[in-house]
């Protein structure tokens, strides 16, 4: 006979569900895994390893067996423990790891295999041929082991994470921390009560009766009511980390038939706290014991959950094995439903019993059947042989609790080992408390004076004193002598349910030198399953001590991590996915280019417009080669926003940007832009850019787009570390600027039409920079006459806010003297034909002279950062990689970015290598490939042929180094 | 390492606002200095077991480079200072 429910219509209203495709009833307020029992399903699962048929365990988190896979298509998530899986109506689970049915699997043919798969099997079976790894067992192993499968769609669903503050956290809602927050929440504290389940009461609701003075209804009515305590059901607290901040997953609409759309699924908390309760409960041990893991074996408290709250009867005839008082708890509550106990087996009888059942002081030595128990046998204590045999059909087993204090320990600190509990106990720390039944105390009222108090001596700390919601004696009962596995089993006899490990595979471990924890673990895999061994790793511990004469404290537990349970992808991601997994960053241009056809590019976080194709043209060189000869030949407009901007102001901003940049600035006028070198510490460039002084004490920086952010950070160093006594003062304006490049030789033509002082050269020379009025005063902004093209150029800068009509009027006025807009394809063109390095030349490893700078650099200055380091000898040396042009001695040949150099004949090796192309674009006026190149000094090489090759990309071709500039100084090309 | 940081104009602020750059007590050499002094500054950085300052950046808040003293075992945070109040009150 399987599990059954008694009463069924008494349990709540019926729903239907279906399980590997069969539609079964339930009752509302059951877990999936009390439904599936209360239908007779005990057989859910096959496991790990060996495929075995297994069932339902336990009540709570920590079931290893009863692993499923809810929902379907994108909505599937494997790996469910059915116990914690609230039931709806049109619930859709399946079972996992078996083929073709959980029924009739055959992968179980691994049990067959068993002598091969013990201990160590990983590293002694697949070691050979070592190839074989990778292309044989690896695969294979995957295949046949794991558990649920992930799906690989988008997960259509919400989840968000937020954070939440209170003065007291009391993790668990059982008899201690519903007490406690009753007591903090009385004395005003602000208060969270967080548990995992979706009902209140913890272990309370394992129980026949309610204990006296204490009536659940009432405790939550009153903490309901009180505004500062805030309870959270259906939230796992997983994290604890420094500083009294929590991490939290709340389970909003997992079990909601018709989840809100508009609502999450899950919900990350941080949760900081001044002080913590723990009021996590215990976890009930299995007993190791040959056959404990059939369906139809299961823990004594789950049992009585599902008896007392559910009303489903493990069986007709239950066999109960019990080190100390649970089982009879459960035999008690059995006999009083009319269920029969076949008997009770207890190795150290003390607990008093006058119910019917008789009771056998010994072990169970074995239970057998095939997929469920039929027969028990059973060794007394004192003999070596089966005694008594049982005819059963369900068994429940209970070793002893373990406090449950993951959270306690989780940075860092070591549990502590308890004869007096036989058990290991949080270690003490500040800010956190132990209560109930994670301290080791066993009685509900006695947990729930424990809560009270503890909670009482808090808000006293916190100045909130209060006298206990409950009060009394929090006597403790001694724990029985704890048993930790039968000697001698006759079949297997599981630790670790999940990852199907035996106290065979840890006493194989121990033989052979793996006996330490750490090890042991890896080398059974103990532990190592998604439950992270919450019902194995103790007693593996006291399997090992035993058989090593030790004790348990000094085997000691392996690290304890967060999360205590496993956590969603999703919720870990938030709303950080899709478009929203980071930032985008427009310009103040963006729709200004949108409109005008521009195609996009990403740029870290920006969308920088690359070209703007035309009609009639189909690939982007055809629009690039058309931009760039526009430009030269008349005018172009290019979005330069993304540049970074800082205003540095302040009596000694002069002397300030002197000692950030190489080159000098002190002395710059106002009204002029200068270029400037910012090196690194030690001596290599950091970043470009140019620098206008507006007024006396007010300048304005730009930097590259990509180090705006560290440029702006590394002068506050500057600024607030190394020169605190200088007067100056830093401000980012790169979002409140729009800027610009107005280029080729009509720009003045059409800027002069709207700027309305005189910038003629004569007024406004090469490195102007002002402040200017725009559109007979109807706007301000800022000009300044900086080419990075190498033509007449000038880059406008406005309010952001106006940027788009400020560019309309330009492509308006601009049309008449045939303007174009051009993207950032076009301007890499430009620059490389006007030798003008970026990035990919200032890319951390070059000197200012290795770029042609070495006359910037500032011989007078006293201190400038980078000075003292650029003199070190290997920054020197005439052999650097320095900056040179490169082009293909025939024309039609290509090269790209990144082939190095080679003379001409000389192998391709490392010792030969003489440097490798930065940048390289089609150039359209000199019809060929360019580019630009760091070759060893490459300076007095102009001229010299040499061989330009790519590994990566199978080419080769012969190139000419040649000047970086194109371009010769009056603007005319050098070609 | 810390959960929250007090900044000393901020308030107690989440870990990740903050970016850390590096060990607190180097101090800049002088320009003309040794280039062995130089090269201990610039590329050589004691990793202790222990109390330790450090320079953070409160980068997502008050854009402040502050000293944070803290504990790399324990993870206790001693103190936060901005760094102008440190040298004022120290080698300034
Ligand atoms: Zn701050």
């Amino acid at each position: 006979m399987s599990s059954f429910r008694l009463e069924p219509s008494t349990t709540g209203a019926e729903i239907s569900f279906t399980f590997d495709g069969k539609r079964l009833k339930g009752r509302a307020g059951d877990t999936l895994a009390a439904a599936l029992l209360a239908n007779g399903r005990q057989l859910v699962g096959r496991s790990f390893k060996y495929h075995r048929p297994r069932g339902v365990l336990t009540a709570g988190p920590a079931e290893p067996n009863a692993l499923v896979t809810i929902g379907s298509g994108a909505f599937a998530e494997p790996n469910t423990r059915a116990t914690m899986v609230e039931l709806y109506d049109g619930l859709e689970a399946r079972s996992q790891n078996c083929w073709p049915s959980v029924d009739f699997d055959i992968g179980s043919i691994n049990g067959l295999l068993a002598p091969f798969l013990g201990a160590g099997f990983y590293y002694k079976t697949f070691m050979w041929p070592k190839a074989f790894w990778e292309r044989v067992y690896e695969p294979l192993i995957r295949r046949a082991a794991g558990l649920g499968r992930a799906n690989h769609l988008p997960d259509p669903r919400r989840y968000e994470k937020t954070w939440a503050h209170c003065d007291l956290l009391i993790v668990g809602a059982g008899p201690a921390g519903l007490a406690a927050a009753l007591t903090a929440g009385r004395a005003g504290l602000k208060v969270i009560l967080a548990d995992e389940r979706f009902e209140r009461g913890g272990t309370m609701l394992n129980e026949r009766e309610e204990p006296e003075d204490f009536d659940l209804g009432e405790v939550a009515a009153e903490l309901l009511s009180l505004s500062n305590v805030r309870i959270m059901m259906r939230t796992t607290v997983v994290a604890h980390y420094d500083d009294g901040v929590f991490g939290a997953v709340e389970r909003v609409q997992k079990h909601l038939a018709q989840p809100d759309p508009n609502r999450p699924l899950e919900r990350l908390w941080r949760i900081v706290t001044r002080h913590t309760i723990l009021a996590t409960g215990a976890e009930e041990r299995p007993i190791v014991f040959a056959g404990n893991d059939l369906p139809g074996v299961m823990m004594a408290g789950a049992a009585r959950y599902y008896l007392n709250r559910r009303s489903i009867a493990p069986g007709k005839q239950t066999l109960i094995f019990t080190n100390g008082s649970s089982g009879y708890a459960l035999a008690a509550d059995m006999e009083a439903r009319g269920l029969t106990v076949a008997a009770i087996v207890d190795p150290s009888p003390s607990t008093p019993w006058a119910g019917k059942a008789h009771v056998i002081d010994g072990v169970v030595a074995s239970v057998s059947g095939g997929r469920r128990p039929t027969s028990a046998s059973v060794r007394q204590t004192g003999s070596s042989e089966t005694t008594d045999t049982f005819a059963v059909d369900s068994v429940a087993m209970s070793g002893g609790w373990s406090p449950i204090i993951h959270l306690a320990c989780q940075h860092g600190l070591k549990p502590v080992w308890s004869d007096e509990f036989a058990a290991f106990m949080a270690p003490e720390q500040g800010g956190l408390t132990v209560a109930g039944s994670a301290a080791g105390l066993s009685s509900t009222s006695a947990c729930m004076i424990d809560g009270a108090q503890k909670s009482a001596r808090i808000c006293a700390d916190l100045g909130r004193a209060i006298s206990p919601a409950f009060s009394g004696d929090t006597e403790t009962s001694k724990a029985p002598r704890p048993l930790w596995h039968v000697a001698n089993p006759t079949g297997k006899a599981f630790v670790d349910f999940q990852n199907d490990v035996t106290a065979q595979d840890l006493l194989l471990a121990e033989q052979e030198g793996y006996g330490h924890i750490e090890l042991a673990k890896r080398y059974t895999t103990n532990g190592m399953a998604t439950d992270q061994g919450k019902l194995s790793n103790v007693n593996a511990i006291g399997i090992l001590a035993e058989a090593r004469g030790l004790s348990p404290d000094t085997i000691g537990t392996t690290t304890y991590r967060p999360f205590y349970t496993p956590l969603s992808f999703g919720a870990l991601s938030g709303t950080h996915v899709g478009p929203h997994f980071a930032a985008v960053r427009r310009s103040p241009l963006h729709e200004w280019a949108r409109k005008n056809g521009a195609e996009f590019v990403e740029s870290g976080l920006w969308y920088r417009s690359s070209w703007f194709p035309r009609k009639g043209e189909t690939t982007w060189r055809q629009s690039v080669d058309r931009e760039v000869a526009t430009v030269r030949a008349s005018a172009g407009i290019c979005d330069v926003s993304t540049l970074g901007k800082i205003e540095v102001s302040g009596r000694d901003a002069a002397e300030f940007l002197n000692r950030v940049y190489c080159n000098p600035f002190a002395k710059l006028p106002v009204g002029k832009a200068r270029y400037g070198l910012m090196l690194r510490e030690d001596g290599m460039i950091l970043d470009d850019g140019t620098t206008s002084r507006l007024t006396d004490d007010t300048y304005v920086m730009t930097t590259t787009t990509a180090l705006a952010g560290p440029v702006m950070t590394h002068l506050e160093f500057c600024a607030q570390v190394h020169w605190p006594d200088l007067d100056v003062r830093l401000a980012s304006v790169s979002d409140q600027w729009a800027q610009m490049a107005i280029a080729g030789p009509r720009s003045r033509d059409i800027l002069s039409e709207i700027v309305d002082a005189d910038i003629s050269n004569e007024a406004f020379p090469y490195l102007s920079a002002r402040d200017v009025s725009l559109f007979q005063g109807a706007l301000k902004g800022r000009l300044f006459r900086i080419s990075f093209s190498g033509e007449l150029a000038f880059e406008l800068a406005v309010p952001a806010g106006f940027a788009e009509s400020v560019a309309d009027a330009i492509m308006q006025i601009g049309a008449r003297y045939d303007i174009c807009a051009y993207g950032v394809e076009a301007l890499n063109v430009l620059r490389i034909e006007a030798g003008h390095v970026t990035h990919a030349e200032i890319n951390g490893t070059v000197t200012p002279a290795d770029l042609g700078f070495a006359k910037m650099v500032s011989a007078v200055k006293p201190d400038f950062i980078g000075k003292a380091m650029l003199r070190r000898e290997g920054l020197v040396s005439q052999n650097r990689p320095q900056l040179v042009g490169i082009k293909p001695v025939d024309p039609s040949h290509v090269f790209r970015s990144g082939a190095h150099i080679l003379n001409k004949g000389a192998a391709a090796t490392l010792e030969n290598d003489q440097g490798y192309v930065t940048s390289s674009c089609y150039s359209p006026h000199l019809k060929t490939t360019i580019g630009l190149a760091l070759v060893a000094d490459g300076p007095n090489r102009h001229g010299e042929e040499v061989q330009i090759w790519n590994a990566l990309k199978d080419e080769y071709c012969v190139g000419v180094l040649c000047s970086p500039a194109f371009l010769t100084p009056d603007g005319r090309l050098n070609a | 390492m810390a959960s929250l940081i007090t900044c000393p104009h901020c308030g107690r602020r989440p870990t990740q606002e903050f970016t850390i750059r590096s060990d607190a007590s180097l101090k800049r050499p002088a320009p003309d200095a040794s280039q062995a002094d130089w090269h201990d500054y610039v590329f050589l950085r004691p990793n202790p077991r222990g109390r330790h300052s450090e320079h953070w950046h409160h980068s997502a808040g008050c854009r402040r480079w502050l000293v944070v003293e803290r504990d790399t075992v324990t993870h206790e945070v001693y103190g936060v200072r901005d760094v102008v109040s440190d040298l004022a009150g120290g080698a300034r």
